[in-house]
C-alpha cells in the first residue's frame, strides 16, 4: 500500500502556464459569443484552433511532467485568491489530472473538427462552437483545479454547457425540455456535492486536495467520513447518470450528435468517476461508502445494459451503453487503489471508442436525413465503408474483443471486482454478456441485413473532415488499452496521484482466469443471439410490442414514470397548494385585516350624522366625563 | 471633504433641477437625471478608493448637532458593509435611469392596447423622484445616528410610493398603498423601539456607536429587538411578512422594481446586521432559532411559490423572497463566513435581480404583457435579449462563476458550521432555483416562436448599455469577489465582536498544520 | 359671599346648554351660546373678585371680544343659510356628514 505523493509547489515551465488550457477555449467562447454575426465566417476555425491550442499545452505539460521523478509529479500552484480565508483558485497538474486533460483536449479537438462538417448546414454553427469551447474550458477547470470549489465551478460549468448544447435546437420543445431536465437532475446531485463540500470544510478546515491527505482524513470519525463519501457519491451520480439520477442522460440525446459524443459519452459524464477517484482519501477511509459506490456502479451497469437492449433509436442505445460503461468505471473506482487505474483507464479507452461510435452514428444519421431509428437502417456497410469499419472497431472494443482497448480495461475492472467480492464480479460479467448482445444488435441492424431505408434516403459516405476523426479514434480504440494496461504502465503512472494497492496485480496479456473466460463466453453468446434475432432474421420496420421485459427496458426501467409519480406530481401539487396558501392564506390574512379595519371604520363613521345638536350632546357628555374623571382622581 | 453629505446633496439638487425644467422638456430631464446619477457614481468611486479597509471602522465621519435637547445628530459615516451597499445604489441608479427611458411614456408608442403598460405620465417627475430616492438610499446606509436612520427609513417610502402609485401597472394604487401601509406599520414599531432605546439607555444620544452595549437587561433587549426586527423583517421581507413585495414589484415599473428589491429591501437585512445584532446581542442569540426557521421557511416557500407563478415579475419577486431568506440566515448564523457572505449577497442580489427585472421589463415593453404564457420562442427572434435573460436567470440560480454563487456558498457554508440542518434544508433551494428559473426560461424563450413574439426586435443600443454593466459586474464578481470581501470582512469582524460571538473551529488538524507551515 | 354669583352663573350656563341642545332655530341656538359665554364671564368676574386680582376680569374682556367676533361671523353664516335654504333650522343643515 502506497499513499499518493505530496503536492510540490511549482513555478515556471509549460506547467506554469498550464492555465492557458482553460483560458484559450474560454477566450474562444467569449469571442464567438460577444462577436456575434461578424464571426460567423471564421468562428468554427477559431473554435477548433482554441481547442487544439489547449491540446498542445496539455501535451507539452504532459511531457514536462514525464521528465520529472515520479514522486515529484504532483505539481500545484496558486492562481489567485478566491474567497479570502477559505479557498484560493489554483492548478493541480498531476498524472490523474493530465490524463483527463489529454483526453478532453484530444478527443475534444477531434470532435471539434468533426463538427465543422457535421454542423456545416446549421445557421447557428458559430454559437455551437462557442458552447463547445465553453464546455472544454469548464471541463478542464473541473479536472485541473486543486480544490473542491474550483472543481465545483467547473462541475456546474460543464452542466451549463451541457444544458446549452442539449437545448441547442431550442425551437424543438423536446430539446428544450431535455436540456432543462438534465440541468435540474444534475442539480440534485450538485446539492449532495455541496453538502459534502460543507462537511469537508467544517470537519477539516480546508478544501484544497493537497491538505486532505489520507493521514488527515484518518482523524475524522467513521460516520463523518461515510457521510462525506455518500454525499460526494450523490454528486457523482448526478453528473455521471448513475442510478438513481440516471434519467436525464437518455433524453440528453436530443442534442446534436457531436455533443452526445463529447459531453454525454467521452468526458462530462465521467466527471463523477474523477470525483470519486480524486476523493480517494475519503472513500478509502470509509468502507461503507466504498461499498455503496460499487453497488451503484453494478446496478447502473446492468440497468444501462438492459435499456440498451431494447432501444431502436441508435443514439439512445449508445446512451444506455454509456450509462452501463460508466457503471463499470464507478465499480472500479469503488474498489480503491487497485481499481483506480482500471477505472480511469477504461474511462480513457471508453472516451475513444464511444466517441468513435457516437460520431459514427452521427455520420450515419447525416447520411440518412437525420433518421435515428435503426429499424429504418440496414445494409449500410457497402455505402459507407469508413464509417462502418470504424464503428465496428469501436464495437469490438466495447464488447471486449481480445487485445482491443476495451478488453484490457474492462477485464481489469471485472477481475479486480472478482477479487474484492465475487457477487459484484459475476454481476459485472453478466453485464459484459448483455453488452455483447445489445452492441451486436446495433451493428447488425445498422450495417447488415436488408435495406429498410425511407424512400427518399440516399446514403453516402461523409466528407473527409468527418471521417478522419473517426479513423484516428478507431486507432485509439484498437491500441490504447494494451498500451495502458500491459506492464501496469498506467497504474504506475497514476500512482503518485492516487496511490498503489498493497498487492499490485500481475499484468496479463490474454487474461486466462475463469472470469475472463466466462466473460468471453457470455459475450460470444450474446453476439450470437443478436445475430439470430437481428442479423440472420428479418427485422420488422415497426417495433413489435414485445414482452413485459422489452417494454420495461424500452421505458427506461420506468425511471421517468417513477420520477413523475414520486417527485413531479407531488411537486406540482405542492406548488399549487403553496400558491393558493400564499394568495388566500398569508395574503388573505393581511387583506382580511385590512378589510376588517375598513369595515369597522365604515360603521364607525355613521356616528357623524351631520346634526349639530347631536354633536353638541356628545360634547356635553364628553365634558361631563372629563369633569367626573377629574373629580374622581382629585378625590383619591 | 464631507463626502457623504455631498453624495446626498448632488442627487437632491439634481432632482430639484429636473423638477424645475419647463414643461415638455422630457428628453432634457432624462439626460440631466442620467448625468446627475453618473456624477454620483463617480463621486462614490472617488470615495470608495479612499476607504481603507483596515483603518477605523467608521470613516468619512460627519457629526453635527441637530436637535440638541434630545441628543439627535446629523451623523453620517460608513464602514465596509455600508460602503458596498452605497456603491450598489450608486451603480444601479444610472442603469435604472437608462432602462426607464420610456417607462413614463405609457403604451403610446406601441400598437398594443394592454393593461400591463401604464398610461402616459410626466417623465420629469419620475426622474426627479428617482434622484430623491437615490439620496435617501445613500442616507439610510450612511446614517450613524439611529434617529436619522429612522427618518431616512421612513422618508424613503415616499418617492417609492409615488413611483409605484403613479407609474405602475393596472393595480398600481392597491400595490402602492399596501407597500406603504406595511412599511409604515413596521416603521412605527421601530419608532417606538428607537424612543425606548433612547430612554432606557439614558445616554442622551441617538448615536449608534455610543449606544452599542448600552442595554444590558435581557428582557429590555428582547422587547427592543422585537421592535427593530419586525420593521426590518417587513422591509426585507422575511416570511411571513412578504406578501406586499410581489404586488409592489409586479405593479412597479421595472426600474422602480429594481431599486425596490435591489436596494430598498436591503435596508431590512442591513438593519438586522447593523442594529439588531450589535445593539441587542443577547436578544439576537435568544431569537436566532426563530429567525433561522423563518429564513429557511422563506427560502423553500419563496422558491416553491415562485415555481407556481404565471406572471414574470411576480415570479422574480418570489425568487427574491427566497434569496432574502438566505441573507437573513447568513446574518443570524453569526459566523464570519455566513455574515460576509450575507453582505456580499446583498450586493450580488442587487445586480442579479436587477438584471432579471430589467430584461423582463424589456420583454414586457415589447409584448405588453407580463404573463409567461404570452411568450414563447423569443430566442429565435431576439437571441441577445434571450441571452441576457439567461445569464441574469443563471445568476439568479447561483451558477458558479457568477457572483451570487460566491455569496450563497459562503452563507451556506458559514451556516453549516453552526447550524447544519437549516443549511442542508436551505441548500435544497439550489434545486428549486434551477426549476423556477429554467422553467420560466423555457416557457418564454424556447420552443416554436409565438405569433405576437415574431415582431420582436433584439436589444437596441440603449438596452445593451443597460445590460452590459450588470452582466460585467456579475461575471467579474463571480470570479474575483476579493476586492469586496476585503472591504466587508473587517466590518463583519467588528460586528461579530460587538455581538460577542466567535467562530467554531474545525475538528481536524489541517488548520493547525497550515498555521505551523506559515 | 360670592357663592350666589357662582350659582347664578351655573344656572345661566345650564339654561344656555339646554337651549343649544333642544332648540332648532339657529338664532335661538346662537343666543344660547351667547348666554353660556356670558355665564362664563360672570364666573370669571366672580373669581376675580374672590381672589382679589384682575386675571378673571382680563379674561372676561377676551371672551367678550371673541364673542363679538363670533357674532359677526356666525350671524353672517346664519343669514346666508337662511337665504339659500329658506330655513333657519339647524337640523336642516346636515349636509356635512359621513
Amino acid at each position: 500500500m502506497q499513499s499518493p505523493a505530496e503536492i510540490v509547489p511549482h513555478s515556471g515551465g509549460v506547467i506554469g502556464v498550464s492555465w492557458l488550457m482553460i483560458a484559450l477555449p474560454l477566450l474562444g467562447a467569449a469571442i464567438l459569443l460577444l462577436g456575434g454575426r461578424r464571426t460567423n465566417k471564421w468562428g468554427h476555425f477559431l473554435g477548433v484552433a482554441m481547442s487544439l491550442g489547449a491540446f498542445v499545452v496539455a501535451v507539452l505539460s504532459f511531457m514536462e511532467l514525464l521528465g520529472l521523478d515520479p514522486d515529484q509529479r504532483r505539481r500545484g500552484f496558486e492562481l489567485f485568491e478566491f474567497i479570502p480565508g477559505m479557498v484560493n483558485l489554483g492548478m493541480l497538474i498531476d498524472p490523474l489530472s493530465i490524463s483527463f486533460a489529454l483526453l478532453i483536449t484530444g478527443v475534444g479537438s477531434l470532435i471539434h473538427i468533426y463538427s465543422v462538417g457535421y454542423m456545416s448546414h446549421d445557421r447557428d454553427r458559430r454559437r455551437f462552437f462557442a458552447y463547445l469551447n465553453l464546455f472544454v474550458a469548464a471541463m478542464l477547470l473541473l479536472v485541473l483545479s486543486d480544490n473542491y470549489v474550483g472543481l465545483f465551478i467547473g462541475w456546474e460549468g460543464v452542466g451549463l454547457a451541457s444544458y446549452l448544447l442539449i437545448g441547442f435546437w431550442q425551437h424543438k420543445p423536446s430539446a428544450a425540455t431535455a436540456a432543462q431536465k438534465a440541468f435540474i437532475v444534475n442539480r440534485v446531485g450538485d446539492f449532495g456535492l455541496l453538502i459534502g463540500i460543507f462537511t469537508i470544510w467544517t470537519t477539516f478546515g480546508s478544501l484544497a486536495f493537497g491538505d486532505l491527505t489520507h493521514e488527515v482524513t484518518g482523524q475524522a470519525s467513521q460516520g463523518t467520513l461515510t457521510a462525506i463519501g455518500l454525499l460526494l457519491l450523490l454528486g457523482a451520480c448526478g453528473k455521471s447518470a448513475q442510478l438513481p439520477l440516471q434519467s436525464w442522460l437518455l433524453d440528453a440525446m436530443e442534442g446534436p450528435t457531436p455533443v452526445s459524443a463529447l459531453i454525454h459519452a467521452a468526458t462530462m459524464v465521467t466527471a463523477g468517476v474523477y470525483l470519486v477517484v480524486r476523493s480517494g482519501a475519503f472513500f478509502e477511509a470509509a468502507p461503507t461508502a466504498q461499498l455503496v459506490v460499487t453497488i451503484v456502479g453494478v446496478a447502473t451497469l446492468l440497468a444501462g445494459a438492459i435499456i440498451g437492449c431494447a432501444k431502436d433509436d441508435i443514439k439512445k442505445g449508445l446512451a444506455g451503453s454509456t450509462m452501463s460503461q460508466i457503471g463499470y468505471m464507478m465499480l472500479g473506482a469503488g474498489l480503491g487503489p487497485a481499481g483506480y487505474a482500471f477505472a480511469i483507464g477504461h474511462l480513457i479507452t471508453h472516451g475513444f471508442f464511444k466517441a468513435n461510435m457516437f460520431l459514427g452514428a452521427g455520420s450515419v444519421m447525416h447520411a440518412m436525413n437525420d433518421e435515428v431509428d435503426m429499424r429504418r437502417y440496414g445494409a449500410l456497410f457497402p455505402v459507407m465503408k469508413i464509417t462502418a469499419v470504424t464503428f465496428i472497431v469501436g464495437y469490438l472494443a466495447i464488447i471486449g474483443f481480445p487485445l482491443l482497448s476495451g478488453y484490457y480495461t474492462k477485464e481489469g475492472i471485472i477481475e479486480t471486482a472478482m477479487h474484492h467480492n465475487a457477487i459484484l464480479g459475476w454481476l459485472a460479467v453478466l453485464g459484459a454478456g448483455l453488452t455483447g448482445f445489445y452492441m451486436s444488435r446495433m451493428v447488425f441492424m445498422t450495417f447488415f441485413g436488408k435495406k429498410r431505408w425511407a424512400d427518399d434516403a440516399h446514403p453516402h459516405e461523409s466528407p473527409a473532415v468527418m471521417t478522419w476523426p473517426l479513423i484516428i479514434l478507431a486507432i485509439g480504440s484498437i491500441g490504447l488499452g494494451a498500451f495502458l494496461v500491459l506492464g501496469n504502465r498506467f497504474m504506475t503512472f497514476l500512482s503518485p496521484a492516487v496511490g498503489l494497492p498493497a498487492d499490485v496485480p500481475e499484468p496479463h496479456v490474454f487474461g486466462v482466469g475463469p472470469a475472463a473466460l466466462a466473460t468471453l463466453a457470455l459475450v460470444a453468446a450474446g453476439a450470437a443471439f443478436a445475430w439470430f434475432r437481428y442479423g440472420a432474421a428479418q427485422v420488422p420496420a415497426l417495433a413489435p410490442r414485445g414482452s413485459f421485459l422489452t417494454t420495461f427496458a424500452r421505458r427506461d426501467l420506468y425511471g421517468d414514470a417513477l420520477n413523475e409519480a414520486l417527485l413531479m406530481r407531488p411537486g406540482q401539487w405542492l406548488t399549487r397548494i403553496a400558491v393558493f396558501f400564499d394568495n388566500r392564506g398569508v395574503d388573505g390574512l393581511v387583506n382580511g385585516l385590512a378589510a376588517g379595519i375598513g369595515g369597522t371604520s365604515g360603521r364607525l363613521r355613521r356616528v357623524q350624522t351631520g346634526y349639530v345638536r347631536s354633536y353638541a350632546l356628545s360634547i356635553l357628555f364628553g365634558a361631563a366625563a372629563v369633569v367626573g374623571a377629574l373629580l374622581y382622581v382629585g378625590n383619591i | 471633504m464631507p463626502w457623504l453629505s455631498i453624495l446626498m446633496a448632488v442627487p437632491v439638487l439634481g432632482a430639484v433641477g429636473v423638477a424645475l425644467l419647463p414643461k415638455g422638456s422630457d428628453k432634457l430631464a432624462k439626460q440631466l437625471a442620467l448625468a446627475v446619477s453618473l456624477v454620483v457614481l463617480a463621486l462614490t468611486v472617488a470615495m470608495a478608493v479612499q476607504f481603507s479597509p483596515n483603518g477605523n471602522r467608521f470613516q468619512f465621519e460627519e457629526k453635527y448637532a441637530w436637535i440638541p435637547s434630545f441628543g439627535v445628530h446629523y451623523g453620517v459615516a460608513v464602514d465596509g458593509i455600508a460602503l458596498v451597499l452605497i456603491a450598489l445604489s450608486a451603480i444601479l441608479v444610472p442603469i435604472v435611469v437608462l432602462a426607464s427611458w420610456h417607462d413614463a411614456e405609457g403604451a403610446t408608442r406601441l400598437d398594443l392596447k394592454s393593461e400591463a403598460v401604464p398610461p402616459k405620465r410626466s417623465a420629469k417627475t419620475y426622474f426627479a423622484l428617482l434622484l430623491v430616492l437615490e439620496a435617501m438610499m445613500i442616507g439610510v446606509f450612511a446614517a450613524t445616528d439611529i434617529f436619522l436612520f429612522y427618518v431616512f427609513f421612513e422618508a424613503m417610502l415616499i418617492p417609492m410610493y409615488f413611483m409605484i402609485g403613479s407609474y405602475g401597472g393596472v393595480q398600481r394604487s392597491y400595490a402602492a398603498v399596501k407597500f406603504l401601509l406595511y412599511s409604515l406599520f413596521g416603521g412605527l414599531l421601530m419608532l417606538v423601539a428607537v424612543i425606548a432605546l433612547y430612554v432606557v439607555a439614558e445616554k442622551n444620544t441617538f448615536m449608534f456607536p455610543e449606544l452599542v452595549g448600552a442595554i444590558q437587561d435581557p428582557t429590555t433587549q428582547k422587547w427592543l429587538f422585537a421592535g427593530f426586527f419586525i420593521a426590518f423583517a417587513i422591509k426585507a421581507p422575511l416570511w411571513p411578512f412578504h406578501t406586499w413585495l410581489p404586488d409592489a414589484a409586479a405593479q412597479a415599473p421595472a426600474g422602480a422594481a429594481v431599486l425596490l428589491v435591489g436596494v430598498l429591501d436591503k435596508v431590512g437585512t442591513y438593519g438586522m446586521l447593523r442594529f439588531c445584532l450589535e445593539l441587542f446581542p443577547d436578544a439576537s442569540k435568544f431569537f436566532t432559532p426563530l429567525v433561522i426557521v423563518l429564513s429557511v421557511v422563506g427560502i423553500i416557500y419563496g422558491a416553491i411559490v415562485a415555481i407556481g407563478q404565471t406572471d414574470m415579475k411576480r415570479l422574480i419577486a418570489y425568487t427574491s423572497i427566497s434569496h432574502f431568506g438566505f441573507i437573513a440566515m447568513g446574518v443570524f448564523a453569526m459566523t464570519q463566513n455566513a455574515q460576509s457572505g450575507a453582505t456580499l449577497y446583498m450586493v450580488n442580489h442587487g445586480f442579479s435581480t436587477g438584471a432579471l427585472f430589467l430584461v423582463a421589463g424589456f420583454l414586457i415593453y415589447r409584448r405588453g404583457s407580463a404573463q409567461i404564457a404570452d411568450y414563447g420562442g423569443v430566442q429565435s427572434v431576439a437571441p441577445l435579449l434571450a441571452g441576457a435573460f439567461l445569464i441574469a436567470g443563471l445568476s439568479g440560480l447561483s451558477l458558479p462563476g457568477l457572483a451570487p454563487f460566491v455569496s450563497e456558498f459562503m452563507v451556506l457554508i458559514g451556516t453549516y458550521e453552526r447550524y447544519a440542518v437549516p443549511a442542508i434544508i436551505g441548500a435544497t433551494g439550489v434545486i428549486l432555483a434551477a426549476i423556477y428559473i429554467l422553467w420560466m426560461y423555457k416557457r418564454t424563450m424556447n420552443g416554436p416562436t409565438a405569433e405576437p413574439v415574431k415582431g420582436f426586435t433584439d436589444l437596441n443600443g440603449r438596452e445593451k448599455w443597460v445590460v452590459a454593466p450588470l452582466i460585467a459586474m456579475i461575471v467579474a464578481l463571480g470570479f474575483f469577489p476579493k476586492p469586496l470581501l476585503d472591504v466587508i470582512n473587517p466590518a463583519v469582524d467588528q460586528t461579530l465582536t460587538n455581538a460577542q460571538v466567535t467562530d467554531k473551529q474545525p475538528v481536524s488538524t489541517v488548520a493547525e498544520k497550515k498555521g505551523a507551515g506559515q | 359671599m360670592t357663592t350666589h354669583y357662582l350659582v347664578l352663573s351655573a344656572l345661566l350656563f345650564a339654561i344656555g346648554g339646554a337651549g343649544v341642545l333642544i332648540r332648532r332655530n339657529a338664532i335661538v341656538v346662537f343666543m344660547c351660546v351667547e348666554l353660556m359665554l356670558n355665564a362664563c364671564n360672570l364666573a370669571f368676574v366672580t373669581f376675580a373678585r374672590q381672589h382679589g386680582n384682575l386675571d378673571g376680569q382680563l379674561i372676561a374682556f377676551f371672551v367678550m371680544v371673541v364673542a363679538a367676533a363670533e357674532v359677526v361671523i356666525g350671524l353672517a353664516i346664519i343669514v346666508m343659510i337662511f337665504r339659500t335654504r329658506r330655513s333657519a333650522s339647524v337640523d336642516n343643515a346636515n349636509l356635512l356628514k359621513y
